[in-house]
C-alpha cells in the first residue's frame, strides 16, 4: 500500500512542482519506489522540470478514460529506475479529472509503488481538490510572504475538511510546512517574514526550509530535479526534507545567515 | 547588504507589518471556515419571514455561529425598526 503525498499550496509559483520533482527524485534515490503525477491537467510543467517532456505520449487522462494502461503512461526517470512520472494532459479540459477515475489510478498505483506524490495546480478548483482528496501526506508549500501564507491557510482549512479522510471520518492529513524561498538576511533586515513569523500563524511540523538559490533556475533549465545538485544548498535542503520525512533526524539549516564578513561588506552574491 | 547600505537611512522594517496584517487576516477568515454553507440562505429566507410581518431593512438580521468543544450556537440577531417597540430593538433566539 503506498503512501500518497500532496504537493499543494493555494499560491501559484511558490515551487509546488519543484518540490515535487525533487522530493520524488529523493525518496526513489533513498530506494522507494516512487511514482509523481502532474495533477494541472492544461498546464502541465512537471515534465519539463523532471526532463522529460520528449517522451511524453500517454498521459493521467488517457489512463482515466481507458485510451491507454497505466503502464503505458508511465514514464520512467532517466536518472533514477525507480522513479516514474505520470504527465498531465496538455490538451484535455480540467473537466476529464473525475473523482472516481483518479482514485482508480491511484488504488492501482498504490498496489506497486510505495510513495506517490501528487503535484497540484494553484488554486482550490477541481484539480486541486483532488490531488489533495486521497491524500495521506500534505506538504504545505509556502513563501514568507503575506499572500502565499494566507492561501496556505487556506488550504490547511481545505485540508482538514474536504479530503477523504476527513470525510470518513480517519485520522486526519499530515500537514507539513515546507518554507520555500527563504532569504535569511532579508529576515534579519526586517524586509521578510521569519520562520518563527510564518509559523505563529500557521503552526504545522517544519518539515524543512529552502533557500532562495540560483540553482532552482538552472536545475529547471536543464530539466534536471535540483535535489541531484547536490552542492547547491537548494539541493541539500530538499535532500534534508526527504530524510526527515522518512524519519531521520536532520537539524534544521538555512535558518540563519551563514555569509562572511567580508561578503556583507561586498555585498556577495548567493 | 554592502557596506554603501552602512551609510544610508535604515529603511523602515516592513515584517512585523506583514505579520500584524496576517494575524488579523487570518483570524478573520478561520472564523468563517467552521461555519455551515446553509447560512447565508438562512439569513435571507429569515429575512423574507420577518419582512411579512414587519418591515425590516436588509441589515437589519444577523445570523451568527460559534463553536466550542461542547456546543454549537447559532445565534440569530434580528433588529426591528425604532416605531414598534422603543425599549426593546434585539430579539435573539439561542439554539
Amino acid at each position: 500500500m503506498a503512501r500518497i503525498i500532496v504537493v499543494t499550496s493555494g499560491k501559484g509559483g511558490v515551487g509546488k512542482t519543484t518540490t515535487s520533482a525533487a522530493i520524488a527524485m529523493g525518496l526513489a534515490k533513498k530506494g522507494h519506489k516512487t511514482a509523481v503525477i502532474d495533477f494541472d491537467v492544461g498546464l502541465r510543467n512537471l515534465d519539463l522540470i523532471l526532463g522529460c517532456e520528449r517522451r511524453v505520449v500517454y498521459d493521467f487522462i488517457n489512463v482515466i478514460n481507458g485510451e491507454a494502461s497505466l503502464n503505458q503512461a508511465l514514464i520512467r526517470d532517466k536518472n533514477c529506475n525507480l522513479l516514474y512520472i505520470l504527465p498531465a494532459s496538455q490538451t484535455r479540459d480540467k473537466e476529464a479529472l473525475t473523482q472516481e477515475g483518479v482514485g482508480k489510478v491511484l488504488d492501482e498505483l498504490s498496489k506497486d509503488f510505495e510513495y506517490i506524490v501528487c503535484d497540484s495546480p494553484a488554486g482550490i478548483e477541481k484539480g486541486a481538490n483532488l490531488a489533495l482528496y486521497f491524500a495521506d501526506d500534505a506538504f504545505v508549500v509556502t513563501n514568507p510572504e503575506i499572500s502565499s501564507v494566507r492561501d496556505s491557510d487556506r488550504m490547511l482549512g481545505i485540508l482538514s475538511s474536504k479530503s477523504r479522510r476527513a470525510e470518513r471520518g480517519e485520522e486526519p492529513i499530515k500537514e507539513y510546512l515546507l518554507l520555500t524561498r527563504y532569504d535569511p538576511d532579508r529576515v534579519k533586515n526586517g524586509e521578510m517574514l521569519s520562520l518563527d513569523d510564518v509559523q505563529e500563524i500557521l503552526s504545522l511540523q517544519l518539515l524543512g526550509i529552502i533557500p532562495e538559490s540560483k540553482s532552482v533556475l538552472t536545475a529547471s533549465n536543464a530539466g534536471v530535479p535540483v535535489i541531484l545538485d547536490e552542492k547547491s544548498e537548494a539541493g541539500q535542503a530538499y535532500a534534508d526534507i526527504v530524510s526527515r520525512y522518512l524519519g531521520e533526524d536532520r537539524p534544521h539549516r538555512f535558518i540563519e545567515s551563514k555569509k562572511g564578513f567580508f561578503s556583507k561588506l561586498f555585498g556577495g552574491k548567493k | 547588504m554592502s557596506l554603501l547600505d552602512y551609510f544610508r537611512l535604515s529603511k523602515p522594517k516592513t515584517a512585523p507589518l506583514a505579520k500584524e496584517r496576517l494575524q488579523i487576516l487570518v483570524a478573520h477568515e478561520r472564523s468563517y471556515r467552521n461555519q455551515p454553507s446553509y447560512l447565508p440562505q438562512l439569513q435571507q429566507e429569515l429575512l423574507e419571514v420577518i419582512r411579512k410581518y414587519v418591515n425590516v431593512e436588509q441589515n437589519a438580521i444577523s445570523v451568527n455561529f460559534e463553536q466550542d468543544e461542547n456546543q454549537e450556537t447559532l445565534e440569530v440577531n434580528i433588529v426591528l425598526p425604532e416605531r414598534h417597540s422603543p425599549t426593546d430593538k434585539g430579539v435573539t433566539v439561542n439554539e
